[in-house]
C-alpha cells in the first residue's frame, strides 16, 4: 500500500519534470520578476496562474513564498534564484527550478513535486507531510527536519549530492534519499521514516537509537521508484543515481518511541 | 538639536532576523558602495527599518596612518565635551561633518562628524600603553562617560556608516556611492531584544574591527563577564558588541590568528573532541578549557572586517544562513544567495558557510606578508581549517 503510494508520488515528480511548461514549450503564462517585492511578485504569479495552468517565472531574485499552496494541475518553471519558503504548503502543484533554491524549500508541503536543477539551502522539506522534492545537487543543513507521514501520505526528498548536518532531524516519517555524503548528526531525534544512503555511515557516526543496515526487499520498490524519478528528472545533467538499489543502506529508528521513558515518573 | 527621548538598549525587549552581506577585492583594488548597497537592498524584508549600516575598508588613503573617528552627537554639548576630550589626548589633523544627504525615510539623524587624529605623543608615552590600547580606552570613555556622544568607528583607513532606517536608505543618506573601499560589509537590522537607535545599528566596531551579525547569542552574559575582566565596557548590552570585543581580545591582545579566534568562539563539541586523535584532542581540550568563557552559543552568522580582510562564521549548529561565492579576486558573502547573484550574476563556487567553520579571506598583500613571517602565518587558504601555533604537543615518540 505504502509502496504503491510512493510510486504514485514519484510518478508525479516525473510527470512534473516532463510536462513542465518550459520543457514542453507550451507555456501561455509568463512572468518576469526582476527586483519586484515578494508581495507584488506573488500577485503577478497568481494572476498568471488564474489564466493558465503552466507559468514560466523569469529572473527570480529572492522573492519568498513562490508557488505557495499551488494546487494540483498547476505548474511553475522558475529561472533565477527563488527566495525562501519556495513551494510552502504546496498542495499538489509542480515546481521546477532551473537554478538554485534558497532556504526552507517545500516548507510544510502537503502534496505535489518540487524539482531543483541546482543546490538548495537549509531546512528543505521542513515539516513536510506529502509530495516529493528532487534536488540535483547538494542541500544545506537540516533537510527533512520533522518530516512526517500519515496513512497513505508519505513525503519524499531525494538529494543527488551531499547534505549538511542534522539531516532528518526529529524525523517522524517519510523518506529521504542521499546520493552523496551527509554531514554529522544524521537523524538526531529521528523516530520514524527512513533515510536511504548510497554510502553507509561509519559506525561512530550512527546516532544512538538508530540502526543502519543494507536495504531489505521491502525497501527496494520505493527506493527504486525514487531513484528512477531522480534519473528521469536530471537525465541530461550527469550520471544517474540509480543502478542497483540493493547496494544502498537504510537508516531507521530502533524504536518508534525512543523517548517513551524520558519523562516517565 | 534636541535630545531624542527614545529607549536605549536594555530598556526594552522586542521579541522578533537580520540580513548581512560582504564584498571584498582580494587584490586590494577599491570599489564604490554601489554593489554592497544593491546586495543588501535585495534582502529588504529581512530587516524592519530599525537599523542599517555599512563598514568600508580603504576609504581614507590620504589619512591612512591616522585614526579615523566617526562620532555621532545627539546635542551640541555632547560634541563640545567630546571634542574637548579628544583635543587633550589626540592631535587632530582634520575634522569635518560627514557629508549626508536629506532622505525622506531617515528621520532625526544625529550630528555626525569624523576626525583624523594621531595620539598625543607625550600623553601616549605617559600612559604606558600602546597606540591601540590607548585608543580603545578613549573610545570607551567617550561612549560611557560623555552622554549623547557615540563613537561609531575608530579604526585606520576605515569607517562605519550606520543609523536607524533600512540599509538601502542609510546608504543613500551617507552617500556611500562616493566612497571607494577594498572591502565592504553591510547589515539590515531586525532588532530582537533591543530598540533601534543610531549607535546600536550594525556594524559594531572597535579599532579596525567591524562586525555585522544576524542572530542572537545565548551566551551573552558569560561572554560579557569575560571580556569585562579585560577592560571592555559593554555599554550597549547587545550581543554583537561582545563579539567585536572577543575578536579584539583574542586576536589583537592574545596574538592569535583571526581564524583561531573564530575557532575558539565556535569550538568543536566535546563529542567531536572525544573522536579526535589524542594530540589534537589535547590541543582542543586545552583551548576549550582556557577559553571556556569565549565560547559563543546560540544562533549567529557574522562577517568580521579588519585590516587583513573578511572573516565569516556561523554558529556550530548552523542556525543561520550565510552564502559565499567568488569571481576572480572578488569574494561575495550574503545571507541569501540571490543577494550575491544580483551584483555578480556569474559568480562561481556558490556555497554555504558551514556551521562552526571559519571562512577567512585575506587581502593578497596581507597573505603574502604573513607567508613571509613565519610558518604559522602562512596564507590561510593554504591551510584551511587548521592552525599550528606550536601549542600542539609534539608527536609522541613510539617506544
Amino acid at each position: 500500500m505504502t509502496d504503491a503510494t510512493h510510486t504514485l508520488d514519484a510518478g508525479k515528480a516525473e510527470a512534473a519534470a516532463g510536462t513542465a511548461a518550459l520543457a514542453g514549450g507550451t507555456a501561455t503564462g509568463e512572468v518576469t520578476l526582476g527586483l519586484a517585492h515578494f508581495k507584488e511578485a506573488n500577485e503577478q504569479v497568481r494572476k498568471a496562474l488564474a489564466g493558465t495552468d503552466a507559468v514560466v517565472v523569469r529572473d527570480a531574485n529572492a522573492q519568498r513564498y513562490l508557488g505557495c499552496a499551488l494546487p494540483a494541475g498547476k505548474s511553475l518553471d522558475i529561472l533565477g534564484t527563488p527566495g525562501n519558503d519556495l513551494g510552502c504548503y504546496l498542495d499538489g502543484g509542480a515546481i521546477v527550478v532551473h537554478g538554485n533554491g534558497q532556504d526552507q524549500v517545500g516548507n510544510t508541503m502537503n502534496d505535489g513535486a518540487i524539482v531543483v536543477h541546482g543546490r538548495i539551502g537549509d531546512a528543505a522539506g521542513y515539516a513536510m507531510r506529502g509530495g516529493t522534492i528532487l534536488v540535483r545537487g547538494d542541500c544545506g543543513w537540516r533537510a527533512g527536519i520533522h518530516m512526517k507521514e500519515y496513512a497513505g501520505k508519505r513525503p519524499a526528498i531525494v538529494i543527488g549530492g551531499d547534505a549538511g548536518a542534522f539531516l532528518g532531524e526529529y524525523m517522524a516519517g517519510g523518506v529521504i534519499v542521499i546520493g552523496g555524503t551527509p554531514g554529522d548528526y544524521v537523524g538526531t531525534g529521528m523516530h520514524g521514516g527512513v533515510i536511504y544512503l548510497r554510502h553507509p555511515l561509519s559506525t561512530e557516526r550512527i546516532m544512538d537509537g538508530l540502526i543502519q543496515e543494507l536495504v531489505g526487499d521491502e525497501d527496494i520498490p520505493q527506493l527504486a521508484a525514487l531513484l528512477a524519478a531522480y534519473d528521469e528528472a536530471f537525465a541530461s545533467e550527469g550520471p544517474p543515481l540509480g543502478g542497483d538499489p540493493g547496494s544502498w543502506y537504510c537508516l531507521r529508528a530502533a524504536s518508534a518511541r525512543p523517548y517513551g521513558g524520558l519523562y516517565a515518573h | 538639536m534636541t535630545r531624542r527621548n527614545i529607549p536605549r538598549e536594555g530598556e526594552v525587549r522586542i521579541p522578533s532576523g537580520c540580513a548581512i552581506a560582504g564584498i571584498m577585492d582580494r587584490s586590494g583594488a577599491r570599489h564604490d558602495g554601489g554593489d554592497i548597497l544593491r546586495s543588501i537592498a535585495l534582502m529588504h524584508d529581512r530587516s524592519n527599518g530599525l537599523g542599517g549600516g555599512f563598514a568600508a575598508y580603504g576609504i581614507y588613503p590620504d589619512y591612512a596612518d591616522l585614526y579615523a573617528f566617526h562620532i555621532m552627537y545627539e546635542s551640541r554639548e555632547a560634541r563640545a565635551a567630546a571634542e574637548a576630550y579628544l583635543e587633550h589626548f589626540y592631535l587632530c589633523e582634520k575634522q569635518e561633518r560627514i557629508p549626508t544627504e536629506e532622505h525622506p525615510a531617515i528621520k532625526n539623524p544625529p550630528d555626525i562628524w569624523r576626525y583624523f587624529m594621531a595620539p598625543h605623543p607625550m600623553r601616549l608615552a605617559a600612559s604606558g600603553l600602546d597606540e591601540a590600547e590607548y585608543t580603545m580606552q578613549h573610545v570607551f570613555h567617550i561612549n560611557g562617560k560623555i552622554e549623547g556622544a557615540f563613537v561609531a568607528s575608530s579604526g585606520k583607513d576605515m569607517g562605519v556608516f550606520k543609523g536607524v532606517g533600512y540599509p538601502e536608505d542609510i546608504g543613500e543618506f551617507y552617500r556611500i556611492g562616493d566612497y571607494e573601499a577594498w572591502a565592504w560589509t553591510a547589515h539590515g537590522r531586525f532588532p530582537t531584544n533591543t530598540p533601534g537607535w543610531w549607535g546600536g545599528a550594525h556594524p559594531f566596531t572597535l579599532l579596525n574591527w567591524s562586525v555585522v551579525h544576524n542572530g542572537e547569542i545565548s551566551s551573552y552574559d558569560a561572554n560579557r563577564r569575560y571580556v569585562e575582566q579585560f577592560g571592555y565596557d559593554c555599554e550597549l548590552q547587545t550581543d554583537t558588541e561582545v563579539i567585536t570585543y572577543l575578536f579584539d581580545l583574542l586576536a589583537r591582545r592574545h596574538g592569535l590568528s583571526q581564524q583561531m579566534a573564530a575557532h575558539i568562539m565556535a569550538a568543536p563539541s566535546w563529542r567531536e573532541i572525544d573522536a579526535m586523535e589524542p594530540d589534537r584532542a589535547a590541543f582542543e581540550t586545552a583551548l576549550r578549557t582556557v577559553y571556556a568563557s569565549a565560547l559563543v552559543n546560540g544562533p549567529f552568522s557574522i562577517i568580521v572586517g579588519s585590516e587583513e580582510g573578511l572573516l565569516a562564521l556561523n554558529d556550530r549548529l548552523k542556525l543561520r544562513a550565510l552564502m559565499v561565492a567568488e569571481k576572480g579576486p572578488m569574494v561575495y558573502l550574503a545571507s541569501e544567495q540571490a543577494a550575491i547573484q544580483v551584483v555578480c550574476p556569474d559568480a562561481e563556487n556558490v556555497r554555504s558557510i558551514e556551521g562552526g567553520v571559519p571562512f577567512v579571506v585575506q587581502r593578497d598583500d596581507v597573505a603574502a606578508a604573513k607567508a613571509g613571517e613565519a610558518a604559522e602565518n602562512r596564507a590561510v587558504r593554504d591551510w584551511p581549517l587548521e592552525h599550528e601555533v606550536g601549542v600542539l604537543p609534539r608527536k609522541r615518540r613510539e617506544a
